[in-house]
């Protein structure tokens, strides 16, 4: 039996669709922002920011209180990238900056002039994983998926900062090599939160791709 | 968020004047705190410093035989500093039992001691705070006070300092020095940094509107054992019930300071003169506190920590 039309529909074009059915609603974004400023009004700035993403060059113009997550999602439509908690709690919004993870929520775009950003869709392609990516699939590191993006920035930053002797809570000592031991991984991934729960699993990930490259 | 105008300065001066031109300035680093604050529109800043580019990431060694710690140099650089690793141990230990490694990597040395508390009164706009809205009373005091202040409160205010580093800092002697809009430089002892809270909790440092902090300086080396000590309701990535910072010589005698207690990094002298003896230690520390209901139970955690770390000072398994 053939399918109706109407099931032709992708997730994120339902959820698009919601949003302007709110945007169209009763109380339009400028009056509700006004109300929630009774005294003076401030003024939207906007500003110019160039970073590179993924290796390719990119000049945005954004309200300055944008945040990096909400540059890559809504303006670079990196949608790879996700929004968890968008207060720093969950690792979901986890990208690589200039070698480095951070919390893209808790990160303003305009403050990363220059900069040189690694999302998800830079890591690998489906064609071609990177190897945390692959040791994810075969080790079953999701269910839902929702926060693997960030659990894989984490995993590739955790085994070089390992590499790199930085230090965590569960080090036995702080000088010399750092190991990549199953405690460790566990350790250093506590920012990035799955309510799955497929913890274990992320760990089995990380340790075979450390012992890979060990 | 409330919109806010921004800026880039490229040195510590330019930064001050900035700050001191436009109204209601804030400055801006890793942000991770400010920014979240932001969101939450407790922090209203209508103008962002940004001073990630004054060059002030440095860790260099100090004539004194110490190390001066730049302001932006961030957590897991200064915890994985050769240096600190070898020399001030404490302070690698108490970084790296805070926050994430995301956040390690943003947060910076000047912004985390100007961390907020994570009162959940502070948090929760609809609740009454004096910290927020000075005069409104605090809905913490009747409230969920688990995590909050014994010692050093008041009245008007339970919240503790959250931090971790600063713990580590004040048990080394660390000391602040800042610039302020007109240029002068000063030098702070930690020990003077934060405030009591008092009728004022809304002022939580002694640090002026506008004047930016450029470093942090370390004596030289103590020698001794360095060892952080951190209780808390998660194994990871969690804020202190209690946390002991400690540098002590193989009798157990040194120094400790307090975590998790107060709204300063707790150190008290009459404690560090009693070690290596627990019991008179935890007395000194936790003398004229004024606890809820629902915290009494860190007047034991207190003496149970130092104990320990005492013990594992020793040797034996904690």
């Amino acid at each position: 039996m053939d399918q109706p039309d109407y099931f032709s529909v992708s997730r994120r074009g339902v959820l698009a669709s919601g949003a302007a059915g709110l945007a169209a609603g009763s109380i339009s974004p400028q009056v509700a922002f006004a109300a929630s400023t009774p005294a003076a009004e401030r003024a939207i700035t906007m500003q110019t920011v160039s970073m590179r993403i993924n290796g390719k060059a990119q000049t945005l113009e954004l309200d300055t209180r944008t945040t990096l997550l909400d540059a890559l999602r809504e303006h670079v439509k990196l949608t790879g990238t996700k929004k968890g908690c968008d207060h720093g709690q969950c690792g979901a919004c986890t990208v690589i900056v200039n070698g480095e993870r951070i919390n893209s929520c808790l990160s303003l775009a305009v403050m990363h002039e220059g900069d040189e950003v690694t999302t998800i869709e830079g890591l690998g392609t489906p064609e071609n994983l990177h190897p945390m990516q692959a040791a994810f699939v075969k080790h079953d590191g999701y269910q839902c998926g929702y926060c693997t993006p960030g659990q894989i920035c984490s995993a590739v930053s955790v085994l070089k900062e390992i590499a790199d002797g930085v230090p965590s809570h569960v080090s036995a000592e702080l000088t010399g090599p750092m190991e990549a031991s199953n405690i460790e991984m566990r350790e250093r991934m506590s920012g990035n939160i799955c309510r799955c729960g497929a913890y274990s699993n992320i760990a089995e990930a990380m340790a075979e791709v450390a012992g890979e490259r060990a | 968020m409330k919109p806010f105008s921004y800026e880039r300065v490229s040195s510590p001066a330019e930064a001050a004047a900035a700050a001191a031109r436009a109204g209601g300035a804030k400055f801006i680093a890793g942000g991770t705190n400010l920014l979240d604050l932001m969101k939450l529109e407790i922090e209203t800043p209508r103008h962002l410093v940004d001073v990630t580019g004054t060059g002030l990431d440095e860790i260099t060694e100090t004539d004194e035989g110490g190390l001066r710690i730049g302001a932006l140099v961030s957590n897991t650089a200064l915890a994985s500093d050769e240096r600190v690793k070898r020399d001030y141990a404490v302070l690698s230990r108490a970084i790296v039992a805070g926050a994430s490694g995301q956040l390690r990597n943003k947060a910076t040395t000047g912004g985390n001691l100007l961390q907020r508390t994570r009162c959940p009164y502070f948090y929760d706009t609809n609740q009454a705070c004096n910290k927020r809205k000075p005069g409104r009373g605090c809905a913490a005091k009747e409230g969920v006070s688990r995590q909050l202040g014994i010692v050093g409160v008041s009245d008007a205010c339970i919240a503790t300092y959250p931090g971790d580093m600063a713990v580590a800092l004040r048990v080394l002697d660390a000391v602040v020095e800042t610039v302020k809009a007109d240029g002068t430089t000063r030098a702070i002892p930690l020990g003077d940094f934060h405030r009591l809270w008092g009728d004022t909790p809304h002022i939580e440092t002694v640090l002026e509107p506008g004047e930016m902090i450029t470093a942090v300086t370390l004596p030289k080396p103590l020698g001794g054992t360095h060892i952080y000590h951190k209780v808390r309701d998660r194994r990871s990535y969690a804020f202190a019930l209690v946390s002991v910072a400690a540098v002590l010589d193989a009798d157990g005698h040194g120094r400790v300071a307090i975590g998790g207690i107060a709204p300063r990094p707790w150190r008290v002298e009459a404690a560090d003169a009693a070690l290596p003896d627990v019991k008179v230690a935890a007395r000194a520390l936790t003398q004229g506190a004024s606890p809820t209901d629902q915290n009494a139970f860190k007047i034991a955690l207190v003496e149970r920590t130092l104990a320990g770390v005492m013990a594992k000072a020793r040797g034996e398994a904690a």
